[in-house]
């Protein structure tokens, strides 16, 4: 099949950017989309072009290294799946793709399509993780949790990091993510000690990157490509309230990202 | 951080105002609204209602208008405030951007509630002060002020689209507020919200009833 | 070179224990004065940057990918052994310990796999501490499901995604030490010299893959926590971004690389539906269970799989091995199809699969029971090859998918060269020549999380070491290298791409030094391959240049280096006349076609040491010694 690219092509993190159209010529249906674009960027450096850059690894769905907004959707028209997940039989011959980077204001584009994502990691570095330094663990069967609490919290611990919610929020809002970390850890009876102290501080540290802030569209969720549920967002944010009421949880404030 | 300094310091915490003042505020409105229907029993019903309200009750009424007043400033400040927030998180925007779950309400909640503010203060403008004089008004006559008001098609215009923002605003609001404050219930689809939808279809025809009863002669 | 492999006295129970107590520790205040570098945050490189911070190391940590979290333990399915017992079905750290060495087909050390064994139970009790989210039955304690190689039920997982959930856990201890200040954290940028003063490793040089600045970092010890080397085979199960470089590099300034062509091949990938194919992806072994492997009898039968009538089709698992039938082990599994296909009776349109069909068993058991069993694997299948597995046979094919060998390293995870150390699947220490199921996660997290936290302080400990800072002429010539090779690379400009160069090579390899091997295909691999790599060097062209964001550039490196790994590997092939769990020679295998081992003369670790460029590397011997595990020859009938 033939299709058009207009790709985002940006040199580096200050250059100006625009939109650049490519032709893919004779691809297999069953390539996955970033073997297309394998195909393109062959062809252009034998053309004696830069290749168009995009980060990928794994893909197979489980690094969250890519990241593309297709035709306007994160990861593109599949629900549940990353860019890397996508094959070309989803699309027409003939079609026009527009092929962009995440855009939020903490994402800043590195390369074309490669941007930084690296306030996810200081949003976890913050407070998204049970304190448990390595040795003194009591035997592994002595914290009991209930099935369903150890379902839930798999749930949203199959975040996988890409940055789609945020890159299709209306209000580039990464809460999704921060709340799937949020619920996963207060989820289990090892999370509850820092519990408060770590919704608080993971917010902060989300809005300190300069997310925008959740009004509930629920873009997140059908472009999140592990499906989490934007519930976690209401639990993220019933316990901010409930850290708010409790006078126990002195200065959470910050964070120390 | 103090408690209070949490919950307006971070976009979670003014979220939550904004949905306990946007609740304050559906209260009322319901209240409000109640209040409006007696209109359809007569004129002395709804006359000696308002006159009980400014009377006996003037107290009461006076924290209401306390309580409103605190909740519109912090409801309008916090949604401006996010709102200049969330600009700023995308300076750069998508050549192509679909939205898939959005529903009209969410996509008008900003756009509803400047028309909202500006309605109330025309409304209180007109109802309340008696400032604004569509016709004639008097004091004290609740029920003839709303007849002689709604007569006149561009004042009923005005309010029939001001509760249609409203109606909008709370087929989001009432649902998500709900959340906000952590209430989970099942996945987004707008097929589990009845209850919201209802609410917000309830309010914004008792509403507009009014009005419209008035216009076509429905009420004399 | 001396391979001295520091393994403890004392009987196999006590050697760690009384190893522990032997070693030298720092003090708390002391610890801060040293740094460590550790290039690596997958499951052994996270735990270990985590861990070591925590103790009170300066830490420096470096990945590639453009945040810790991505390693590619993440993409680990299955689960994770651990000799805990909670089934009461007769486990034990000695049981554990000994399937792991028979298993590994003897070819392991025997004191590295026993204190694996027994650090297994600290790690699930650590990940749960952490909140990794473990399977769990309805009365809250953890549930175990079992794998091949083991007849009890030792496996704790965490659905198919047991990899992510225990590198996140890593990654969120490393993120608080992040947070602390601790551990400077150095994503995207990769490790391209290791620098040693003295005989010891004392740095590495690295470049910024954002903004192309090669730099020096200096350190009291280097860990290697880099990963496996599958994708010299450019097809693979592997990350596209998993390499060679790091290890390869430190090879070449002196460490030991230690059996280099003990490669796993899974027999159940979804096989390459074309040229374009990019990598492999892993159907979860479980599946037959109750899927039957079969192909049509006759060579090049096109037609629908469900036109061919069942006396026209070859059930040869069950033909072949008619008591393990479709459950045979791994790499006869994938020796099978290769032979199947062969002789061009393959499938699907690459000729290269084999069907595994569940139409009997939803006969059986309906397809209820099926979904419920294999509901999330079917439907992966389905998104990537868009056909409905219910209905029609799944197609497979084996792919590689892990590398055994790796730097050697002693007792204590030090590789050749004083103060490097080298952990997980960068190392060759635990699995001999084959590896059980869940058993790399183990070792990647007993590496990380225990054992390299204490052997460095005794390294440290014991060690004199001299300030040295990056100033130092050996920082300035790693440097210098480095940036002589990305020119050279840059400006070939030739007419090839590197991927076309890594897609030859891998199918060279993948030939000659694949599932099976033969004395007369190494040769002929040993032939081509310098070739190709002459013309690598001649036609590359690496588009765009040093000074920004080059992932072409990043890709020659590390094909670069993959041309001289594979090398070796075909030399360690060729050299190992005997057939050893992943390392089959076709010379070597008994009248039915089993591996057959030959322990008086190749008991032993090949640790090939390097010499220069284009003289041939010299082949150590380290022995060895089974006292415990009896050597017997594995047998499937
Ligand atoms: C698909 C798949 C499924 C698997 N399933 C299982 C399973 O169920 N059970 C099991 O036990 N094992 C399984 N394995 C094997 C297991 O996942 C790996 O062996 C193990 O995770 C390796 O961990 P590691 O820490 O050694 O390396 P990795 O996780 O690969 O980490 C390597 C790290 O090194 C960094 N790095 C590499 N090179 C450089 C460089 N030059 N410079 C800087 N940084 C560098 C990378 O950025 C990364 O952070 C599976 C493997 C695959 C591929
Ligand atoms: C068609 C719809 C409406 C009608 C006919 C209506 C009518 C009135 C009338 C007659 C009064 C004066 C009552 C009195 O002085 O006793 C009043 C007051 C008021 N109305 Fe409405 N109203 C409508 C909708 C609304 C809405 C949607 C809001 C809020 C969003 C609102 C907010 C108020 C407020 C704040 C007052 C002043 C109460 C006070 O402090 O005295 N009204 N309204
Ligand atoms: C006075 C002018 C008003 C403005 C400017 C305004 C603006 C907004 C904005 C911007 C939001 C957030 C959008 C979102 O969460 O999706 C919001 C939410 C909401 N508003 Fe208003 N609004 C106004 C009046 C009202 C009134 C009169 C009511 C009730 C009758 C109300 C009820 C709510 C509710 C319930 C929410 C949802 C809060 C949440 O989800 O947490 N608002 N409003
Ligand atoms: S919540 Fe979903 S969309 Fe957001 S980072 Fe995690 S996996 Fe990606
Ligand atoms: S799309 Fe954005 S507004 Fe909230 S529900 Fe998702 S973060
Ligand atoms: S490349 Fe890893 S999730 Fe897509």
């Amino acid at each position: 099949m033939n299709v058009t690219l207009r790709v985002w092509r940006q040199a580096g993190p200050n250059a100006p950017g625009t939109m650049v159209e490519y032709k893919a010529a004779e691809i297999s249906p069953e390539a996955s989309f970033l073997e297309m674009m394998d195909v393109v960027n062959e062809e252009l450096t034998l053309a004696g072009q830069e290749p168009i850059a995009f980060d990928h690894d794994c893909r197979e769905g489980i690094c969250g290294s890519c990241s593309m907004m297709i035709d306007g959707l994160a990861h593109g028209p599949n629900h549940g799946t990353a860019t890397c997940q996508l094959h070309m039989r989803s699309f027409e011959d003939g079609a026009t793709i527009f092929v962009e980077p995440w855009r939020v204001r903490a994402f800043p584009v590195v390369k074309d399509l490669c941007v930084d994502r690296s306030a996810f990691d200081r949003i976890i570095a913050a407070g998204g993780f049970i304190t448990a330094a390595t040795g003194g663990a009591q035997d592994a069967n002595t914290t009991l949790v209930p099935k369903l609490s150890a379902d839930l919290a798999m749930d949203s611990a199959a975040c996988i990091g890409c940055g789609a919610c945020a890159a299709a929020c209306p209000n580039g809002s990464a809460s999704l993510f921060t709340a799937a970390k949020v619920t996963h850890l207060a989820e289990l009876p090892q999370g509850q000690p820092e519990r408060y102290r770590r919704v608080v501080a993971m917010v902060a540290q989300h809005d300190a990157e300069g997310f925008g802030g959740c009004t509930l569209h629920g873009e997140c969720q059908l472009a999140c490509p592990k499906e989490i549920s934007i519930d976690t967002i209401a639990r993220m944010s019933r316990d901010y309230l409930m850290a708010a009421a409790m006078a126990r949880e002195e200065k959470a404030g910050g964070g120390t990202g | 951080m103090t408690r209070a300094a949490s919950l307006w310091s971070s976009t979670v915490g003014k979220k939550i105002v904004m949905a306990v003042t946007g609740l304050i505020m559906v209260g009322f409105v319901i209240a409000h609204m109640a209040g409006n229907l007696q209109l359809f029993e007569g004129a002395d019903r709804i006359n000696t209602y308002s006159a009980f309200l400014h009377g006996p009750a003037n107290e009461v009424l006076w924290i209401v208008r306390v309580v409103l007043l605190i909740s519109v400033i912090a409801h309008i400040v916090s949604a401006y405030q996010l709102t200049m927030l969330d600009r700023a998180a995308r300076p750069v925007p998508y050549v192509k951007h679909e939205l898939q779950a959005a529903t009209i309400g969410s996509r008008t909640m900003r756009v509803g509630g400047v028309l909202l503010a500006f309605f109330i203060v025309l409304h209180i403008l007109h109802f309340t002060t008696l400032t604004l004089q569509p016709a004639p008004l008097t004091e004290g006559d609740v029920y003839g002020n709303v007849l002689a008001s709604f007569r006149i098609w561009w004042v009923t215009a005005i309010y029939v689209i001001a509760m249609i923002a409203l109606g909008f605003h709370l087929y989001h609001g009432l649902w998500s507020s709900v959340r906000t404050l952590g209430f989970e219930r099942g996945r987004l689809d707008p097929f589990k919200r009845p209850v919201a939808i209802a609410l917000a279809l309830v309010i914004w025809a008792g509403f507009t009833l009014v009005p419209v009863a008035v216009f076509f002669h429905l009420v004399s | 070179m001396e391979l001295r492999a520091r393994v403890p006295e004392g009987p196999i129970e006590e050697k760690w224990d009384s190893h522990l107590f032997d070693m030298k520790l720092v003090n708390p205040a002391n610890k801060r004065k040293y740094t460590v570098i550790v290039v690596g945050s997958g499951l052994a490189g996270g735990a270990g940057a985590a861990t070591l911070a925590e103790l009170g190391y300066n830490v420096k940590c470096f990945c590639f990918q453009d945040s810790p979290r991505r390693a590619h333990s993440i993409a680990a399915q299955g689960g994770i052994n651990a000799a805990k017992n909670y089934q009461n079905d007769g486990d034990s750290v000695y049981r554990l310990f000994y399937d792991t060495v028979k298993g590994g087909d003897f070819r392991s050390r025997e004191a590295n796999v026993y204190r694996l064994a027994q650090i297994s139970v600290n790690i699930i009790d650590q990940c749960v501490a952490q909140g990794v989210p473990f399977a769990r039955e309805y009365g809250g304690r953890l549930a175990n499901r079992s794998f091949g190689g083991a007849q009890v039920s030792r496996t704790f997982y965490a659905r198919g995604q047991t990899g992510q959930q225990l590198l996140l856990g890593a990654y969120q201890a490393l993120e608080r030490q992040i947070g602390k200040g601790t551990v400077q954290m150095h994503p995207r940028t990769e490790m391209l010299d290791l620098v040693v003063i003295d005989g010891v490793a004392r740095g590495i040089v690295t470049r910024n893959l954002i903004t192309g600045a090669i730099e020096s970092h200096a350190a009291d010890a280097v860990v290697l926590g880099t990963g496996g080397y599958g994708n010299v085979f450019y097809l693979s199960t592997n990350a596209k971004g998993s390499n060679a470089t790091a290890i390869w590099r430190a090879y070449k300034r002196g460490a030991a690389f230690a059996n280099p062509c003990y490669t796993q091949i899974h027999p159940t990938c979804i096989p390459k539906s074309g040229e374009y194919q990019s990598k492999l992806s892993l159907m979860s072994e479980s599946l037959r269970n109750d899927g039957r492997v079969w192909v049509p009898l006759a060579r090049g039968d096109k037609r629908r799989p469900d036109t061919i009538p069942d006396n026209e089709r070859d059930y040869y698992l069950e033909r072949m091995y008619p008591s393990y039938g479709n459950l045979a082990p791994r790499d006869i599994a994938s020796r099978a199809a290769k032979r199947v296909c062969d002789e061009g009776r393959g499938v699907g349109p690459t000729g290269l699969g084999v069907y595994l069909d569940f139409a009997s068993a939803i006969a059986r058991v309906g397809e209820d029971a099926i979904r419920e069993r294999y509901g999330n694997l079917f439907e992966m299948y389905q998104r990537i090859t868009d056909e409905n597995p219910y209905k029609v046979p799944m197609r497979i094919y084996p792919a590689v998918h892990y590398t055994m060998g790796g730097l050697w390293v002693d007792y204590n995870l030090m590789s050749t060269i004083p103060g490097l150390h080298v952990i997980g699947e960068a190392n060759f220490s635990d699995h001999g020549a084959n590896r059980l199921g869940a058993s790399a996660l183990m070792q990647g997290l007993a590496d990380g999380y225990f054992i390299i936290s204490s052997t460095i302080a005794n390294y440290l400990a014991s060690k004199k070491l001299a300030p040295v800072d990056t100033s130092h002429a050996a920082f300035k010539d790693a440097e210098a290298r480095v940036a002589e090779m990305t020119k050279k690379l840059l400006a070939t400009k030739g007419m090839r791409t590197v991927d076309s160069f890594h897609r030859e090579l891998g199918s060279i390899l993948w030939e000659y030094c694949g599932m099976t091997r033969n004395e007369a295909g190494l040769k002929i691999a040993l032939e081509k391959i310098p070739k190709l790599r002459e013309e690598f060097w001649r036609d590359v062209n690496v588009p765009g240049s040093a000074d920004t964001l080059n992932q072409a550039l990043e890709k020659a490196g590390r094909v670069a280096d993959f041309f001289e790994l594979a090398e070796l590997m075909c030399r360690d092939a060729l050299e190992r006349k005997e057939s050893c769990g992943g390392h089959f020679r076709e010379e070597y295998q008994t009248p039915d076609g089993e591996a057959l081992r030959d322990d008086e003369h190749y008991a032993y670790v090949s640790a090939w040491e390097y010499v220069g460029d284009g003289a041939a590397p010299i082949l150590n011997k380290e022995p060895l010694d089974f006292e415990y595990v009896h050597l017997a020859q594995r047998s499937y009938k």
